[in-house]
């Protein structure tokens, strides 16, 4: 007689689970203990085992589905045998249609089989409330370490999909995605794990409906400053402005981490590959943000043409809805006002807003001697539902390398 | 009227061929073996099974007649007789081929007796019958020995040998010539040592064993010339006279010529890919410039549904790397995706005396390669678990990546290296480092503690020397 396999509570406070992999497929053998499935619950990526010998006879909930504990996500028997009907009493939401015949007579002693016992949690691994477990090799991750690399961002192709050496590498050499490639879709949408939903429900709860946090970094500006200097000499026009320069250093560095380039939309996150940057305009009785469309493939000077443009218009009103809606990420500078910092409030769905100071000149510390540079800090204002801070600290640290070397935008 | 429509064919039923058909059959495909000799192929009937069969006895021979007395042994006059220590090792032979046979049986692959052509769209003829495979042809026909006829030296299975003839022998030669010092040449060289064979051995490369690291060549000709062993490394034939009795070698090593005379000459120098007389070239299957099987990552030869695995489709000719091999291909014409071979990380063992073991690099590979390296080593003299037992030559090195720890390379000269080395195997394919190694408790008092100390020592703390 078939077996059900069901989603089992493999943590104290899982709820449902969402099945990352069957390892097991429709028609396999399997033995109690062996590991047919990999689930996610709130807190990390676990394994679900059968509980009975035989042969898998059907997947009910597919790979992506939620399913919530208790409910069956497959059937163990022998091969040939008839499998119950459907359950009338409550479907799940996520199984797929079962296409089978439903024979009452055949029905009927299913219903008498006694469900599996209520199930020990297993002696798995401690899942780390923060990140979650990801499975990577012990030199993985020493490079990863090293390199600064998230190990949650690698595609680990060892066995289980564990992140190995050849990952790290492939990774710290690929080109940054979408900066020169034109890539299809204008974006990908990125189903939000059971992590991030708990991450999601209990920020909410404590701060309010945009769960944000600020990260400040300071850059270097001297080298900006002398790159402005070299491409406005003469009447060249249009003329290059620090904020021109922010602007697309942003945008770069926001193709670079499309993480930071998203959307919250609730059950997944939008992340763009397309970098649809928004400026923040103050307008008379308000503020308005227009758009640069594909800011981080627009030479500089097309960046600082529209910009001025777009601002223009903006002042005299006259800007089409389609201007100033859409923008993935939104900047903005407080600088010519002489703040020096500041924090920005998040224009939702976007996940982050940066707040731009001025360039000051001031006394820092290099190498042991006190000299005098021009620095400028920016506040990023970041939605934890979609960012965590290591992530926003990683683009951050892009954009800053990028001000400090301005050549590397050329790269 | 036989079946004679297969999912897959598998042409060879050695080490290589035998296990893709098992793999194949677990997966729930229908399996056929051509084999035209013994079911294990060369390994179990002619190779790696009967020759450590007559080590087992080489070894046996060497402690009652040297170490027994200090062991607390006496013996009367030991008397040596190859004749039998051959008939047990063709016992052992046939117990294992037998045993393939079955496994064939237990998982329902058809055994072909005969042998096999390939003809194109997957289709072998086997003396006249032709068998159609639905999915695929897997091409493991192994390899031969061969002769040595730039430098005179034809085989002619008298005084002129290979493996083949040196594992039927009756009894042992008085004198014996061993050219090449590779696995094969170094085993049969222990091998007549201990039989009482007066034994010189040759290698035209700068030292023996000259695919390991240059400290484990160093200690096994350290420990054949305490045996009386002739080890004659960057050694050229200039001329060789073949009689009927024996055979004359002149030979230059280095600046020195020298003259030995022999009652038999083994040849150990590589073995040849079974590539002739299968249709390869009818059917599309294209042969590499080294004349092995031309395939591609995953094994495919450049005829559509046709694989090569083991010693037919490159080096090394390993029957552990054919297995593998066969267990991959079987997985991928199952549909599956199986883990990649690092062949970087196949063991490479000879089962001389002591055993020597690696993986990996060599420390001069590695500095040919300008990788920065640091190197750990630890003697087996200071091991407690080989003093007791007798067993003090030798020591393990391991390679290690200075920066981030990596296993490079790890080389084992000493009792059972063959049996060690396998921990070093699975740190690294699992991308362990040293730390992780030491990290895993020994117990004591073993011999594999020397692997733990040797990566402390890599690690610059090393506890027992």
């Amino acid at each position: 007689m078939a077996k059900k396999v069901v989603m089992e509570a493999l943590s104290p406070t899982m709820e449902e689970g969402r099945v990352v992999t069957w390892h097991r497929r429709e028609g396999d053998a399997v033995k109690s203990g062996d590991t047919i499935a990999e689930v996610e619950t709130d807190k990390a990526v676990m394994e679900l085992v059968a509980r009975t010998d035989g042969t898998i006879l059907r997947v009910v909930a597919g790979e992506g589905d939620t399913v919530p504990v208790g409910d069956v996500v497959a059937f163990i028997g022998t091969p040939g045998e008839e499998l119950p009907a459907p359950s009338p009493a409550a479907p799940s939401p996520a199984t797929q249609p079962q296409p089978s015949p439903e024979p009452a007579s055949a029905a009927a002693p299913v219903s008498a089989e006694p469900e599996p016992a209520p199930l020990p949690v297993g002696p798995t691994q401690e899942p780390d409330g923060q990140t979650g477990r990801v499975k990577a090799s012990p030199l993985a991750r020493r490079l990863a370490r090293d390199r600064q690399v998230d190990l949650r961002v690698v595609e680990g192709t060892g066995p289980g999909g564990r992140v190995v050496k050849r990952d790290i590498e492939a990774f710290v050499a690929a080109p940054t995605p979408s900066v020169s490639i034109p890539t299809g879709a204008a974006y990908e949408d990125v189903p939000v794990s059971q992590m991030r939903k708990t991450i999601a429900r209990r920020l909410v709860q404590s701060i309010g409906p945009i769960p944000t946090f600020y990260l400040t970094a300071e850059a270097d500006m001297e080298r900006v400053a002398e790159a402005r200097e070299a491409l406005n000499t003469g009447n060249r026009e249009p003329r290059i402005s620090f904020n021109d320069v922010v602007l697309k250093a942003t945008a770069l560095a926001l193709a670079r981490h499309p993480s930071c380039n998203a959307w919250w939309q609730e059950t997944h996150v939008r992340q763009w590959r397309d970098v649809h940057l928004g400026m923040a305009v103050a307008v008379e009785e308000g503020l308005i943000t227009p758009i640069i469309r594909h800011a981080d493939r627009k030479p500089l000077a097309e960046i600082a043409r529209e910009g001025r443009e777009l601002a223009e218009r903006a002042r005299a009103r006259k800007l089409v809805p389609e201007e100033y809606t859409g923008a993935t990420f939104t900047l903005s500078n407080l600088g010519m006002y002489g703040i020096d910092d500041f924090t920005a409030v998040i224009n939702p769905p976007e996940a982050g807003i940066l707040a731009v100071g001025s360039v000051t000149t001031k006394p820092v510390v290099a190498q042991g001697a006190v000299v005098v540079r021009r620095r400028m800090r920016v506040t990023m204002s970041c939605d934890h539902r979609v960012i965590d801070g290591a992530t926003g600290a990683v683009f951050l640290q892009t954009l800053v390398q990028m001000l400090e070397n301005p050549l590397a935008m050329l790269l | 009227m036989p079946d004679t429509t297969f999912d897959v064919i598998v042409l060879g039923g050695g080490p290589a061929g035998y296990v893709c058909a098992i793999r194949a059959a677990q997966l729930g495909l229908k399996t056929a073996v051509v084999e035209r000799d013994k079911l294990g192929g060369v390994c179990v009937n002619i190779g790696c099974i009967p020759t450590k069969a007559l080590l087992h006895s080489a070894r046996v021979a060497n402690v009652v007649r040297h170490d027994a007395k200090r062991l607390g042994i006496e013996t009367g006059p030991v008397k040596l007789n190859f004749g039998v220590a051959m008939k047990r090792s063709r016992v052992v032979s046939e117990q294992n081929s037998k045993g393939v046979a079955f496994l064939m049986k237990k998982h329902k692959i058809t055994v072909i007796n005969g042998t096999g052509t390939l003809t194109p769209g997957r289709q072998l003829e086997v003396d006249g019958t032709s068998y159609q495979a639905a999915k695929a042809v897997v091409l493991a026909t192994g390899s031969r020995v061969k002769g040595l006829p730039q430098a005179g030296l034809d085989l002619n299975g008298t005084t002129v040998i290979s493996s083949d003839e040196a594992l039927l022998l009756e009894s042992a030669p008085k004198t014996l010539a061993v050219i090449g010092a590779g696995a094969v040449g170094v085993e049969f060289a222990d091998i007549f040592n201990a039989f009482g064979t007066t034994v010189s051995l040759l290698e035209v490369l700068p030292r023996i064993l000259p695919l390991e690291d240059p400290e484990s060549s160093d200690a096994i000709a350290k420990s054949y010339r305490k045996r009386k062993i002739d080890v004659l490394a960057g050694a050229k034939i200039i001329n060789a006279t073949v009689t009927k009795n024996g055979v004359t070698l002149a030979v230059a090593v280095g600046e020195d010529a020298k003259t030995i005379e022999v009652d038999q000459v083994l040849l150990a120098t590589g073995r040849a890919p079974n590539v002739e007389g299968m249709g390869l070239e009818a059917a599309g299957v294209e042969i590499s410039d080294q004349g092995f099987i031309k395939v591609d990552a995953g094994l495919r030869a450049t005829a559509e549904g046709v694989y090569a695995i083991g010693d037919v489709a490159g080096p090394p000719m390993l029957a552990h790397k054919g297995s593998r091999e066969g267990v991959n291909v079987a997985e991928a014409i199952a549909g599956q995706t199986p883990h990649p071979i690092r062949y970087d990380n196949i063991p490479s063992v000879t089962y001389c005396h002591p055993e020597v073991a690696s993986i990996g690099l060599t420390e001069e590979q590695a500095k040919d390669r300008a990788l920065e390296v640091t190197v750990g080593r630890f003697p087996f003299s200071a091991n407690g678990r080989a003093r007791a037992s007798n067993e003090t030559e030798g020591f393990v090195k391991i390679i290690r990546d200075a920066k981030y720890g990596e296993i490079l390379g790890a080389h084992i000269v000493g009792a059972h290296a063959s049996e060690m080395i396998h921990e070093l195997t699975v740190a690294r394919e699992s991308e362990y480092t040293v730390e992780e190694v030491d990290l895993a408790v020994h117990a004591h008092p073993t011999l594999s503690e020397a692997i733990a100390e040797a990566t402390l020592d890599a690690m610059g703390r090393v506890i027992h020397i």
